[in-house]
């Protein structure tokens, strides 16, 4: 992973990424100071959920009405954006996109293994995000609101959590193999 | 000031900044993903084949960073745990999700908020990623209907910490998280040189640094310790207001702060038999009543609905207090006299447990206000200090008449208001739910 010279849509040169360890302290400091400033950690599939009830509460506010789910965030007065992690989710996306232009890094492309098509790799994403934001929900929190930030607290129920989600990814990783080797 | 602030616990338009400081948390963890290569989905398939363990490396640094920071601060006084949100341990519910994330994360070749750095820096198979995944948490909203009961209960275990699982100090588990860490690091790297062919003479020497840094500040975490129980009683306040009605103007409401041993001192937390009763059918509250006296008081007389738990066994039940699910739940202490109560109160509110109230004068002032007709009950002339001031003819427990008073005979109580609701922050709006 080299400065390379190849130019992005805004022609900035491409920079190298972070050390991992680097990077990590970085994000641990971010954590840790989400935790001692608000007392919540990060988190981002609780959005995508939430963005999703809103999205139907204004299609069909019955249908709201009618879910126990959906009824926890929607319905009634509740406005289901009116949550930290809705900000958190849409600054997220702004960091990322500010990453990517600093570092000369936004370019229109598709990441995948070198023996698939990029259709084939993007039905694979698709249906990666599917299945996974529908285990977040199960598990109430994704690798960043269980894994990183139940991790921090040291919650039982994360660490089990973290630990089911690399064995999930282990146990399958050998039978889709030709997606990314 | 104590860490976290209230008033920054979650959003709210009347302090439209609480938008600007959670958009810029996501704003810096957004950026340190996308710079640590996590918009490309084959560095985080790789920790899969063991050829780059970026993933790994990240994650378990910022974990292990934080939570030396954090339970250092926890430590140092600065910051109160109990206001943190913990993740509830939903154990069924936890593995199964988490498995389910696994097959996602490696056929998507992201997670939620990688996919949200990859989507934009321009990459279109983290946009595709994070369109799936508004359609996943849709199904799982149309789905979750059918297997609500289970879903609500799933191995429910509350607020745990592994600390509490495995019944040792904080401190140690901080300690024992880092050690695994370090390990982990060093078979990460061991891996990458056998299976993703890396020089490793080419890393920088300063991760070693940074490797002994974290151990001694996992070991200074230990030795720091808890900040104990009277520490924390002593920081904590509680805030009354007056409302002092004027002739011709707006009435003038005074703020007033008070210390914990002050409100002990001005009896505000001492609640007549009057209002503790007439808590039970006041639609806005959900008392709960503790009788904190030992068992064998309990099975003589009780006032019905009471659970005992004995002031030397509180402790143990605090957790399950803390996350008595309900924001408006109010807990009564009972003792026979007021002593006990009193040193079960100063251990709650030492343990951040909210609206703890007392009942004046305790169960000898109940009998003496709902019981005073029973000819069954006699004084105790002989009744030292805190003891049960009656003789009772069996035990009965809370089948005395006046362990339940009727709601019709006692409709009209007079009484000062001494309960003052303190809503929890919504837990339900924590983490990432």
């Amino acid at each position: 992973m080299t400065t390379q010279t190849r130019k992005s849509i805004f022609n900035r040169p491409e920079k190298s990424y972070v050390h991992p360890y680097f990077g990590g302290v970085v994000l641990g400091i971010v954590l840790f100071l989400a935790f001692f400033l608000t007392g919540n950690g990060l988190g981002s599939s609780g959005a995508t959920s939430r963005i999703d009830a809103a999205i139907v509460d204004a299609i069909s506010p019955s249908h709201v009405d009618n879910n126990p789910y959906l009824l926890k965030m929607a319905g009634g007065e509740k406005n289901p954006l009116d949550d930290w992690i809705v900000p958190v989710f849409f600054g997220a996306l702004l960091g990322g996109f500010s990453s990517g232009f600093f570092n000369g890094r936004l370019k229109f492309m598709t990441t995948k293994g070198p023996n698939i098509s990029d259709r084939t790799r993007w039905l694979m994403a698709f249906l990666g995000g599917v299945i996974f934001l529908y285990g977040a929900r199960l598990a109430r929190g994704c690798t960043s609101g269980q894994a990183l930030s139940g991790g921090a607290t040291l919650s039982a129920g994360s660490w089990v959590v973290m630990f089911a989600i690399f064995g999930g990814a282990y146990g399958v990783a050998y039978f889709v193999r030709k997606f990314w080797n | 000031m104590n860490f976290p602030l209230p008033s920054l616990n979650a959003v709210s338009a009347a302090n439209p900044w609480t938008y600007v400081l959670f958009a810029a948390i996501g704003f810096a963890f957004g950026y340190t993903l996308e710079m640590s290569g996590f918009g490309d989905s084959r560095k985080l398939a790789a920790q899969f084949y063991f050829t780059e363990m970026t993933v790994l490396k990240v994650m378990f640094t910022a974990i292990t960073v934080a939570m030396v920071l954090l339970f250092g601060a926890v430590g140092l006084g600065l910051l109160d745990f109990s206001q943190v949100w913990v993740n509830p341990t939903y154990l069924a519910s936890g593995i199964v999700g988490g498995l389910i994330m696994g097959v996602g994360f490696i056929v998507g070749g992201f997670c939620p908020t990688t996919s949200l750095a990859s989507a934009s820096t321009g990459k279109i198979d983290g946009m595709l990623f994070m369109l799936g995944g508004f359609v996943g948490a849709f199904l799982f909203g149309e789905t979750e209907k059918y297997f609500d009961g289970w879903y609500t209960n799933a191995g429910y275990f509350g607020r745990l910490t592994l600390d509490q699982v495995f019944g040792i100090p904080v401190g140690a588990v901080v300690l024992i998280v880092i050690l695994m860490a370090l390990f982990m690091f060093w078979g990460g790297e061991q891996l990458e040189r056998i299976f993703g062919k890396r020089d490793l003479a080419k890393e920088p020497r300063l991760r070693v640094v940074g490797g002994v840094a974290l151990f001694a500040a996992a070991v200074a975490v230990l030795a720091i310790g808890s900040p104990s129980l009277a520490d924390r009683y002593n920081k904590v306040t509680f805030t009354r207001t007056e409302t002092v009605e004027q002739l011709n103007a707006d009435p003038i409401v005074n703020t007033y702060v008070y210390t914990a041993d002050e409100m002990l001192a001005n009896r505000l937390v001492f609640t007549s038999p009057a209002e503790a009763f007439k808590a039970k059918y006041n639609q806005s509250m959900n008392p709960v009543y503790l009788d904190v006296r030992s068992e064998a008081d309990y099975n003589l007389y009780h006032i019905e609905d009471a659970v005992n738990v004995p002031l030397e066994r509180m402790l143990e039940v605090v957790p399950v207090l803390l996350s008595e699910p309900p924001a408006n739940t109010v807990f009564i202490l009972i003792s026979n006299d007021e002593a006990a109560a009193v040193d079960t109160w100063k251990l709650l509110v030492g343990s951040s447990v909210q609206n703890v109230y007392i009942l004046e004068g305790g169960v000898n002032n109940w009998i003496a206000f709902f019981g005073n007709d029973d000819k069954t009950l006699h004084p105790n002339p002989n009744a030292g200090d805190d003891q049960l001031g009656y003789l009772f003819p069996a035990a009965l427990g809370s089948r005395y008449e006046s362990c339940s008073p009727d709601p019709i005979e006692y409709e009209k109580l007079e009484f000062e208001q001494k309960i003052k609701l303190q809503l929890k922050r919504d837990k339900s709006g924590g983490g990432c739910g």
